[in-house]
This record gives C-alpha cells, structure tokens and sequence, in this order.
C-alpha cells in the first residue's frame, strides 16, 4: 500500500513525463493512472486544468483521485501544443501578461514568421505592458512552427506564444 | 458606477470584493498568479488573468503586470484589497496616469500617513493625542532625564536606528535611568553604529483600539465605532470584537471624534483605520493610521449592519458617504481569524483541505476563499477563514463562536481553531478583562 504522498508524486511524474498510463500491481493493492495522454481529445484544448486521473482500487487511497494541478493550465496548453506538434518541438510561454505585436511598429515587417530560423536570445515579438514594449527573445534556437497568438491579441503570464524545432 | 473592474489581491478578500460587485453589477476580472490557478477569486470572477510566477514579487505585487491585465481586459478601476499593493502610493499613482480609478484614498493621503513620523506630525496638528516622548534622537544622559521627569515613569527607551528589541529598555524610576540609558545606548551602539535613543511613555497594559472611519469627496468623514484587537501574536491579530468593553459612550464619543479630526486634516477619502493604544486609565494615544479596508471589516460590518466594501465603490464613484457617525450596535461580534499554522507552534501548514465543513446557523458569517480539496499554496499568507460571530451580547457572541467551531472542520492541515476555543473559554478573556500583553501571558500558562 502506498501512501497519500508517493500517490501525488507518482501523479505528478504522470503528469510531467506525460506517460500514457501506470499501473502498480502489490497483493491487494492496484493503483492505474491515466495520464493526459491518452484521455485527452485531438486538437486545441479547452482551457480547463487537464490533470491526470488515478483510478484507485483502494478507498484509502482515494485523495489521489483529486490530482495536484498546481502548474495545470500552462501544462495542459503545453500538452495541446503537442498533440499535432513534431516531437521535440519545443513551446515558447510569454514571461509576462500584456499585448502581443508580431513587429516592432504597425508598418513594420513581422520579426519572425513560420519557417524562419532563429537564434537563442533573438527578439520574436513584443509583450506591451504599461506602453512599455517588451522585446521577447527566443528561449531557444530553432525554426518556427507555430505563432499562437494573433497580432494584438492579449496574453497572461505563462500562455504559449510560439512552437519552435529546436537545432 | 463602473461598468468593470480588476481585484489586485487573492484569497478571501479577493473574493469579499467579487460578492460586493456582484451585488452592484459591476463585472469583475480577477488577477493571480500560476499557484492560484484553481483559486476560488479566479472561479467566481467573470474573467480572469494570470499576471505571473507564484512569487509575489512578480505577480500581486507587480505594478505593471497588473496594469496591464486591466488594459487587455477594459477594466475601469482596480479595488487593492489589504497587503499586497494596498498601500503603495506609487501604484495609486500611476493608475490615475493610465485612466483607471482607484478604490481608495488619494495617493498623497496614503504616502503622508505611510510614514510614521509624518502621521504622528499631522496627528499632533490635529488635536489628536499621541505617546508622549522625544520627537528627536537624544544622545545625552541629563536630557534624557529630563524628559523623562517630565512624561512621567515608566518609559521605555529605543534605539533610534533599532528595531527587534535590541537597545529597548523599560524604565520604572527615576533612580534608574541614567545607568538603564547608558546601557541602551551602549547596545544600540554595538548593535547598529549608532547610541542615540527614542524615549516614549511606556504604557504597562495597553489595549489595541481602533476606528473605522470613512470619508468622501466633498469633504464629510464618519466613524463606525471600535474594534478592540488587543489579542495579537507579535502584532499579529487573532482576534477581534465590537464594541470594546473598555468603552464607554463618552469615550468612545471621544475617540471617535479624534479619529475623524486625523482623517479630515488629510481630507480622507474612502475607508480607512485609526488605531489608538488605549491605556489603563482611560488615555488613549494615536498609533497609526491604515490607508485601506482591513482584514477585520466584517466585525463592524455585522455589528452596524453595514457593508463597506459596496459603500468603497459608491464613494470611488463620487458618491456621498451614506452612513451616519455614531451609529448605534447591534448587539455583540467578534471574528475569529483562523489561519493554516500549527496551534501550538504557530508554524505555517500549507497542504490539502481534504475535509471541509463550514458551520452556520444563526449570527454566524464565514468569509473564506477556501474549499474541500483546496490546496493552500506556500507562498501566500497563512489566513484560510474569518469566523464572525454576531450575539446579543457578548456572552451569547462567545457562545455563538465557540459552538460555530465546534462545527468547523477542515482536515489535512492544522489550524488555529483549537487554540481560538482555549481563548473563548479563558476566563479573564470572558470577563474582558485584557490587554495587548493577553496572548504572550497566556501562550507561556498553556505551555508551562
């Protein structure tokens, strides 16, 4: 019999490691958890906390059913992402909430478009905060797969902006 | 009124303000951090912005990230709550230059009673009694015998550079204070560079008493009576009732009127908190002034039959003040805080609520953000409820709180509530017989 505590950690190993399903078998005791893998429907998710689900055989063991969902929302958009990502793409979160620009200025050319190669530390877009205009650089270099969100559209700390191949 | 408007704050309060919009129709956004995800203020809100990192630094805390989310969301005014932003003269500040309204005082009333010699400047201006003692560092013996001649034993000597109790000394006599300054002085030295020393009257049993006052635009200030918070854990409140037991009509009619004199030399606008020390023998002192709706609101909420968070809008919006002063009580409350920390230890004790039950039944009010399964985050304050309770009379307060414990379960962390039952049974606590000295005496009996 596990307890309450090796429950959430093998939960939230599900959950990082985004493991279809575990199974732990010991004479009177079995413990499943399906992990967001294999439960989750195709396509963009809604934006609700997607946390793993235990099925537990014992009644003690019930907390874990209730999955820690601390980070759930970035976690569960990340997952989305890469649902029809490449894999290994890597997903770019914004560090700050505000109002994405594709360009420096209106008239201006995009800084990036899909295709484009970047390096580390390149600004990508801008983040305005409190008409301060943020330059958001690229945490990693790559090519571009995806922008998520459309030019002047706002978004919270941690929403994903970009997917991008890493090199 | 406004048509929306963003919550800078979390937890209960957060959700105390959604209650009062709802009420008004004014449509709320609630901001947090990753950590509060599945906070009830994100749940209940109609929209809602993550700002940033647990990390209050970089969250609640964060002046522009908070702008901003009321930028993307078309927010007309942000309300602070208490702590976080509450009383930062400069955020109010820039709000005005972004065009949002803030529910509150006006900056300069904020800044000029954020700083503590400054407010007790304006005290003295108006009339309103504060400690009395040296206005300026004394690094002489004779001085400082004086003075202290003059005030009267005991007082108590400070380091001016000090703070933690090193370099405080409590004089009884006269015959005392020469050798008990060089001493103060000696430490304060070592400990800081710096011997020189505040002098103040030492006061032995104080109680905590303070006003809710509210002010508008065109000038008119109200009081709403006293909540006695004399039972606090290293200034910490635990516990808080109203009326005081420690005043009559004509002293409350007093201070009443001091708090309101302090707050119109400042033209004090919105809801705001006079605290006095209140002496043994009817003295009372101005301590400071609190620039922001208070934890313990509710205690004069329910004991005037008043809400102050709706009546914060109303008079944000221009709106005169729509209570009278000296409103009568009705009957007797106190509000017990119960935060997640160990009773005994007072260590904090994040964790699951894997059981919850809130208890009701007549007088009883809970304010909580908290629920069955919460997960109380290790980054924020401690508080997971309010507990009012509303009798008749004290005694029937007592026994309404007492059993509205008794029905309040929360498993899977540890609470304060035990030790508030050990606190409503004690009899010196019961025949109001306390001062701000209450808790540290009766910790040391508990474990003794």
């Amino acid at each position: 019999m596990l307890n309450f505590e090796q429950i959430k950690d093998l939960v939230e190993l599900v959950a990082d490691r985004r493991l279809g399903k575990l199974t732990i078998e010991r004479s009177g005791f079995r413990l499943e958890i399906e992990g967001s893998a294999a439960a989750r429907p195709v396509a963009e998710a809604a934006p609700v906390a997607h946390v793993p689900v235990a099925h537990v055989a014992e009644a003690e063991a019930s907390p874990a059913a209730a999955a820690p969902a601390e980070e759930a929302p970035a976690a569960a958009a990340e997952a989305a992402a890469e649902d029809d990502l490449p894999a290994g793409a890597h997903v770019m979160n914004s560090p700050i909430v505000g109002t994405f620009y594709r360009s420096p200025s209106p008239d201006a050319a995009p800084f990036v478009e899909i295709g484009d190669q970047v390096d580390q530390g390149e600004v990508v877009c801008i983040v305005e905060a409190m008409k301060l205009m943020n330059e958001i650089e690229a945490d990693v270099g790559g090519s571009i797969l995806r922008i998520f969100p459309q030019n002047g559209q706002p978004v919270e700390f941690g929403e994903r902006l970009f997917a991008i191949k890493p090199r | 009124m406004f048509k929306k408007i963003l919550i800078a704050n979390r937890g209960e309060i957060a959700l105390r303000i959604i209650q009062a919009c709802r009420e008004l129709g004014i449509a709320t956004v609630a901001v947090h951090s990753t950590a509060d995800n599945d906070s009830l203020h994100v749940t209940y809100a109609d929209e809602d912005i993550c700002i940033g990192p647990p990390s209050s630094v970089d969250s609640y805390l964060n002046v522009s990230s908070v702008i901003a989310a009321a930028e993307i969301t078309g927010a007309e005014a942000i309300h602070p709550g208490y702590g976080f932003l509450a009383e930062n003269a400069h955020f109010a500040e820039v709000l005005t230059e972004c065009n949002l309204a803030w529910i509150g005082p006006r900056p300069e009333t904020i800044r000029a009673m954020g700083d503590k010699a400054n407010a007790r400047r304006v005290a003295v201006e108006a009339g309103v009694p504060v400690l009395p003692g040296s206005t300026e560092p004394l690094s002489d013996g004779d001085a400082v015998r004086r003075l202290a001649d003059e005030i009267g034993y005991p007082v108590i000597l400070k380091a001016a550079a000090g703070g933690g109790g090193r370099g405080m000394r409590i004089v009884h006599e006269a015959s005392e204070i020469e050798s008990q300054f060089l001493t103060a002085s000696r430490e304060a030295t070592i400990a800081f560079g710096d011997g020189s020393i505040y002098l103040e009257k030492y006061l032995v049993e104080p109680r905590h008493v303070e006003f809710q006052i509210f002010g508008d635009r065109d000038g008119n200030v109200v009081h709403l009576g006293e909540r006695e918070c004399s039972l606090q854990r290293r200034h910490q409140k635990l516990l808080e009732e109203s009326p005081s037991v420690a005043l009559d009509q004509d002293l409350r009619d007093r201070m009443g009127q001091a708090a309101i004199d302090l707050a119109k030399a400042v033209r004090y606008e919105n809801a705001g908190t006079v605290e006095f020390l209140l002496d043994s023998d009817g003295s009372f002192y101005f301590m400071e002034m609190n620039t922001r709706i208070q934890v313990e609101h509710p205690v004069t909420e329910m004991v005037m039959g008043v809400d102050l968070v709706k009546e914060q809008f109303l008079v944000a919006t221009g709106e005169r003040v729509s209570f009278a002063s000296g409103l009568k009580p009705r009957g007797h409350v106190i509000e017990c805080r119960i935060n997640a920390e160990d009773p005994e230890k007072f260590t904090p004790s994040p964790g699951r609520l894997t059981t919850l039950h809130l208890p009701g039944g007549p007088g009883v009010r809970v304010d909580t953000h908290a629920y069955q399964e919460y997960m109380i985050p290790p980054y924020y304050d401690s508080m997971v409820a309010k507990l009012i309770t509303r009798g008749k009379d004290r005694s029937e307060a007592i026994a309404r709180a007492l059993r509205a414990l008794d029905f309040f379960i929360v498993e899977g962390i540890k609470t304060t509530i035990p030790l508030h039952k050990r606190i409503l049974r004690d009899e010196a606590f019961c025949r109001g017989e306390f001062s701000t000295r209450f808790m540290e005496d009766f910790l040391k009996q508990s474990q003794g």
